[in-house]
Order: structure tokens, then C-alpha cells, then sequence
């Protein structure tokens, strides 16, 4: 295999490019959904910073990096410190198999606008966000505390519930788009998105990815009233960053996702295709944040039923209906 | 280029996989096994089976070990550097049996040296792999799952508990 110059200065651009993007939306959702919050909850939220507060997320960054970077004492110290990344890094990586427009043209190269487009994409992005897993449930562990402990312990057995949930109610998409590609069913979508075919398991994903990304009504990890914090108690500085970042890295990423699965990706008329999948991400993104507001906490057995006795049972119902009905229409 | 890479990743699957079995921390112990599987994962991606490679994670990584990890958190080992050693008689089947794999497959590799080069690994359509499994070994799939269903009614059976009223 023979790359040219440009096509690696295109890629790597490319690269930079989805980095760069990724990493300001995360800001930026944080600070929309304080001030969202702040809407709903009829107050102001930050606006202090620069006009309309647009600058808090600076200021943000530079109190996290000026802090003290505590570590507490019988904490084990190596694992304390990496938990952070295995959380964050896994949720940016899924994002190198979202399609996020058509393929470009430049100067004669073809450039598909995603990282890596690979043949089992799906299973990609299910590989890395039961991987996911190990931050909080090391970070929660290795804190050495018993809120962090009961936090990772908590988020554990919630992240393992619904992985299967997510996984089953994402079958349908692969048996009607015929491919586990992400691209593929980006092009099965062209005319008609999965959601019109598939509403019961677009909901079941709804659902499943809130828990995935610890959002209320889900977030019972870090359930305050509680936990303290849950399993970033200890955490302060960067680190504490680097989780907080991650998980609005997450809502952007599984946004992307559920776009792509169901909602037809960028697919869509007048605007410019990365345009439309912009839009429909921020929908989700604006969507767990109306959540967090509205929503009261779910207790801890009331999640784990809805999970196992609830979207599974339908899942798999789901995936037998649209066999059946594969199967009637051919 | 590959052949270095899959020197590196085999060296960090057996080093992890080393360090798994010695180390006395169970929740470190875990880590490093993951980290093993995780490489394994990773030769399977360039030995052209990336489905292979995504099931080892999703599955080993993702599910089992995560499973372990769940464990040992709520068993809370205090001392863990306490562990009993095995006795002979309880470790040395195991050596045995594996020696026999390990040797079976040391032989294989030699008799194999002096002939061409395996055919280059091919990319298979995940169609190819899927007929493969469903249409000609259909029955060996069908037993697996049952044998998996059988596990699924033992756990349930164990997990059941008596009947509200006898206890409380």
C-alpha cells in the first residue's frame, strides 16, 4: 500500500481537524448546559466571562490546571493517576468510526470524511465502550475510599447491564443495513432514516446510552445526594477534568452514534452534510441536558430492572420482529 | 513493518499474561490480563480478522474481565499477599496438559519451517464468515448455545432464593 504525501497531509489534517472539534464541543456542552440548567431552572448561569459567559470554559481550564493535583494517601498511585485516561480515551477513539459527512474531493484525492472506515465498525465502538468501563470502576477502586469504592462498584454493574441492552437494540440496524459498517448504513439510510422502521429500538439505544454515559436519570455512579461524588470523589485538578471532559466527550460521541444508527447520519436536504450531522448530535446533546433537568433520579434496583426485565426482553423481542418481518417482505 | 509490530504485541500479550499469573494483586492481576488480551486482540486485527479481534474485546475484555473486576470489588480481598500457593498435586495436571499443547504445537510449527510461507492471511466478508458458521457447522453452534443455556439455568437455580416468608 502506497500513501502519497498528500494523501497523509490530508489525513492528518484530517486528524487534527476531528481533535480539535471534539475537544471544543466537549467545552462548550459544559458550559450550554449550565446555562440551559440555569434556564429551565429560571436563574442566569455563568455569563461573566467575555460576552454572554462564552469564555467560562477558559476559565475553567485554567482553575482545573492551577490546582492542587491531590492524591490521596493509601490510594494506589499508579492506577489513581492512569483511571482518568481509561475513561476519556476510549470515548474518543469511538468517534474515528462515525461518518460525519459525504466524502470529499480535493485536488483530486478522495477524502472520506471519518478516521477509519472500518468492516465492523459497530462492533468497534462495543468493543471500546465495554472498555470504557475499567476507568470508572479503577478510578472508583483505587481511591481508596468508600464512596469511590461504591461509586466504581455501582457503575460496574449499571455499565455491563445496559451494554447488553445497547448491543441488542443496534441488531435490527445491521440485519436492515446488511453490514456491521457504519458507513454502509449510513448509505442504507439514504432514502428513509431507521428510526421510521425502528422507533422501539431507537428508544431501547435512547435509553441504553444515558446509561452509558452516567446522565440523569441514570447517574447513580456519582449520585450526589449519596456518594459525595461517587468515583471522581477524590479526584481534583486535571484529573478530575479529564473525567468530567470524558463524559461530555461521551454524550457527543454516542449523539454521533445514535445520528448515524438511526437518524441517517448526514444525510439531509439544502444544508451541507456535516452541517446536518452537527445538528442532529447537538439535538441529542440538548436532549440529555432537558433530561438532567426534568428527570429525578432512578434508585439503584429500579435501574437495574428496567435494564435486565425491561429493554432487554423488548430487544430481543424486537430483533424477532424484524426478522419476521425480513423475512415477510422478501 | 507488521512482522515488527506483531513481535511487539506477542511480547506484551506474554509478558502481560507472565505478570498476570505472578503478581499478587488480584485487581492488578486483572489489568494485566487485560492488557494481554488486549494485544492478542490487536494480532488478530493484523492477522486480517477483525472479527475475531472485536469479539476478544468485547467479549474477554469487555465482559469477563469486567466481571472479575466486579468480584473482587465487592469480596474486598484485605490481605491479598496472603494467597496460599497451590500444592503440586493441584498445578501439576495443568502443567502437564499445557506442556502437551505447547509441545503438539512446537512440533507443528517445525514440521511446517522448511515448507513455503502460510498464504497470506485474506480479509473474508463478515457474510463469508457468518454462512460459514450458521450453514456448515449449524449443529456445533446450536450445541454451544445450549450448552450455554444449560450454565444460564444453573446460575438461576443458585441464585434463586428461598421463598419470602420462610426467613423473615
Amino acid at each position: 500500500m502506497t500513501a502519497s504525501t498528500v494523501d497523509i497531509a490530508l489525513f492528518a489534517a484530517k486528524l487534527g481537524m476531528v481533535f480539535l472539534a471534539i475537544l471544543t464541543l466537549a467545552a462548550y456542552l459544559v458550559f450550554a448546559e449550565r446555562r440551559v440548567l440555569a434556564w429551565i431552572q429560571d436563574r442566569k448561569g455563568p455569563n461573566r466571562v467575555g460576552p454572554l459567559g462564552l469564555l467560562q470554559p477558559l476559565a475553567d481550564l485554567v482553575k482545573l490546571l492551577t490546582k492542587e493535583d491531590f492524591i490521596p494517601a493509601a490510594a494506589d498511585k499508579w492506577l489513581f493517576c492512569l483511571a482518568p485516561a481509561m475513561a476519556a480515551i476510549p470515548a474518543i477513539l469511538i468517534f474515528s468510526v462515525i461518518p460525519f459527512g459525504k466524502p470529499l474531493t480535493i485536488a483530486g484525492h478522495q477524502v472520506p470524511l471519518l478516521i477509519a472506515d472500518l468492516n465492523v465498525g459497530l462492533l468497534f465502538f462495543l468493543a471500546l465502550s465495554s472498555i470504557a468501563v475499567y476507568g470508572v470502576a479503577i478510578g472508583g477502586w483505587a481511591s481508596n475510599s468508600k464512596y469511590s469504592l461504591l461509586g466504581g462498584i455501582r457503575g460496574l454493574a449499571q455499565l455491563i447491564s445496559y451494554e447488553l441492552s445497547m448491543g441488542l437494540s443496534l441488531v435490527p440496524v445491521v440485519m436492515l443495513a446488511r453490514s456491521f459498517s457504519l458507513t454502509a448504513i449510513v448509505d442504507a439510510q439514504a432514502r428513509i432514516p431507521f428510526i421510521l422502521y425502528q422507533p422501539l429500538a431507537f428508544i431501547i439505544f435512547l435509553i441504553s446510552i444515558t446509561a452509558e454515559c452516567k446522565r440523569i436519570p441514570f447517574d447513580i455512579p456519582e449520585a450526589e445526594g449519596e456518594l459525595v461524588a461517587g468515583f471522581h470523589t477524590e479526584y481534583s485538578g486535571m484529573r478530575f477534568g479529564l473525567f468530567f471532559v470524558g463524559e461530555y466527550i461521551n454524550i457527543i460521541v454516542l449523539g454521533g452514534l445514535a445520528t448515524t444508527f438511526f437518524l441517517g447520519g448526514w444525510h439531509g436536504p439544502v444544508l451541507a452534510p456535516v452541517i446536518w450531522f452537527g445538528i442532529k448530535t447537538l439535538v441529542f446533546a440538548f436532549f440529555f441536558i432537558w433530561m438532567r433537568g426534568t428527570l429525578p433520579r432512578l434508585r439503584y434496583d429500579q435501574l437495574m430492572h428496567l435494564g435486565w426485565k425491561l429493554l432487554t426482553p423488548l430487544a430481543l423481542l424486537n430483533i424477532l420482529a424484524t426478522g419476521w418481518w425480513l423475512v415477510a417482505a422478501s | 513493518m507488521e512482522q515488527t509490530i506483531f513481535y511487539i504485541l506477542a511480547s506484551v500479550a506474554v509478558i502481560g499474561a507472565i505478570l498476570a499469573i505472578t503478581e499478587k494483586h488480584p485487581v492488578h492481576a486483572i489489568l494485566y490480563l487485560v492488557t494481554s488480551l488486549f494485544s492478542v486482540a490487536v494480532i488478530f486485527y493484523l492477522l486480517m480478522a477483525p472479527l475475531a479481534a472485536a469479539f476478544e474485546v468485547i467479549l474477554y475484555a469487555g465482559a469477563i474481565m469486567v466481571l472479575f473486576l466486579f468480584v473482587i470489588m465487592m469480596l474486598d480481598l484485605v490481605h491479598p499477599e496472603k494467597g496460599l500457593s497451590p500444592h503440586w498435586r493441584e498445578w501439576l495436571p495443568a502443567l502437564l496438559l499445557s506442556g502437551i499443547s505447547i509441545a503438539s504445537l512446537a512440533a507443528v510449527v517445525l514440521a511446517r519451517h522448511g515448507e513455503d510461507a502460510a498464504a497470506a492471511p485474506q480479509a473474508l466478508p463478515i457474510r463469508e464468515v457468518a454462512v460459514c458458521l450458521f450453514r456448515e457447522h449449524g449443529l456445533a453452534v446450536e450445541l454451544v448455545s445450549l450448552q450455554l443455556l444449560f450454565a444460564l439455568v444453573g446460575a438461576l437455580y443458585l441464585g434463586k432464593q428461598p421463598k419470602r416468608g420462610d426467613t423473615e
